[in-house]
């Protein structure tokens, strides 16, 4: 076993007890040949104050709780290395949502914006004896957008999303808005365009990919986006 | 409370549309003025005089002083909408910058058809 300590500069805030957030330098050992994840850290670090608050649950990049904004940078404690990271590692809550607790923001906005693109298959016509088949190219078409696990690190990322998160969908938004324009098994692709065609819903984005930079998935918001301009275009065109 | 459902305003295509349209008009403007100062002595005021003195250049600048206002338009909108959360001072700065745009062509084709 190989111990080392690790240094934070973690936000607190709770609104119960303090007037104002502030920042906290605290330290904790951590076993490198088994706790190698900023999550590990943090985990270990609410053994030393049980006070600290955040987000966690899959611990493996697939729940999306523990999105954070880490050294600057929004980012999932689970899959971030902490020898990657320069310390002490700063740990703030995603930035531009409340904060509910330290590292606890309200993703209530975020989550209204993904509603209000209708994130499920509408197909009124009768449905077929078993499944709606697909090919497999029309498959492909949805690879890079389903796999998006909703962690808000990309609209939490962008400038846009933080100035008018109540009327700009977000670059998570607009990803899943194209994963449903894009999917052959749906049938409202005019209604959705209708519902985006809208100087604030859609083009609030200009394009400067901090989405694509922060994504711990890998996608790529600014490319759906601008497929989502190409097929409105084509539509007057 | 009004339960409203969120849905597009049905605009902003457009405007998309023209900053990219006219951003290939000053592009294309601006080579020909750069090809024309390089490669056929178009430094000399004589040559400059001569050049604006054309209908079919002053027609050309027109159309791209046009295309420069509106592009300015479409982006400087795009700035008051992002940052400026106020109605008021928003339609405010609209109409400032439309008056302002609106100056700017007055006067930027007077002094375009105004070479002899």
């Amino acid at each position: 076993m190989t111990t080392q300590s690790v240094k934070f500069r973690v936000y607190r805030y709770d609104p119960d007890k303090d007037a104002k957030p502030y920042m906290q330098d605290i330290s904790v050992d951590v076993d490198t040949t088994t706790e190698r994840k900023l999550l590990d850290a943090l985990v270990k670090l609410k053994v030393v104050d049980e006070s600290l608050s955040f987000r966690r649950s899959c611990r493996e990049g697939v729940c999306g709780s523990d999105a954070m904004n880490i050294n600057g940078k929004n980012g999932l404690a689970c899959i971030t290395d902490i020898d990657t990271l320069k310390q002490p590692i700063e740990v703030r809550p995603l930035p531009g949502l409340p904060v509910i607790r330290d590292l606890i923001v309200d993703m209530t906005q975020f989550f209204k914006q993904y509603h209000s693109i209708k994130p499920y298959v509408i197909n009124d016509s009768p449905a077929p004896d078993r499944e709606r088949l697909q090919s497999q190219e029309d498959r492909k078409e949805l690879d890079g957008l389903y796999e998006c696990i909703l962690c808000a690190c990309c609209s939490t990322a962008c400038p846009s999303f933080w100035w008018n998160p109540d009327k700009f969908v977000g670059p998570a938004g607009l990803l899943a808005a194209y994963r449903f324009i894009a999917d052959t098994r749906d049938e409202a692709t005019s209604a959705r365009l209708d519902n985006l065609e809208d100087p604030y819903r859609l083009f609030r984005c200009h394009s400067i990919m901090n989405c694509v930079d922060v994504c711990p998935k890998e996608l790529n918001p600014t490319k759906a986006i601008g497929k989502i301009k190409d097929l409105m275009v084509k539509r007057i065109a | 409370m009004v339960n409203r459902h969120v849905v597009g305003a049905h605009y902003g295509l457009r405007d998309w549309l023209v900053q990219r349209v006219t951003a290939v008009i000053m592009l294309a403007y601006t080579v020909g003025v750069v090809a024309f100062i390089l490669f056929a002595n178009g430094a000399s005021f004589e040559a400059w005089q001569a050049l604006f003195a054309c209908t079919w250049v002053k027609i050309v600048t027109t159309i791209t002083i046009i295309a420069l206002l509106w592009h300015a338009w479409v982006g400087v909108r795009d700035i008051w909408m992002d940052y400026i959360q106020h109605i008021g001072v928003k339609l405010t700065m609209h109409v400032l910058t439309l008056l302002w745009l609106l100056a700017s062509l007055i006067y930027m084709v007077k002094v375009v058809w105004g070479v002899l």
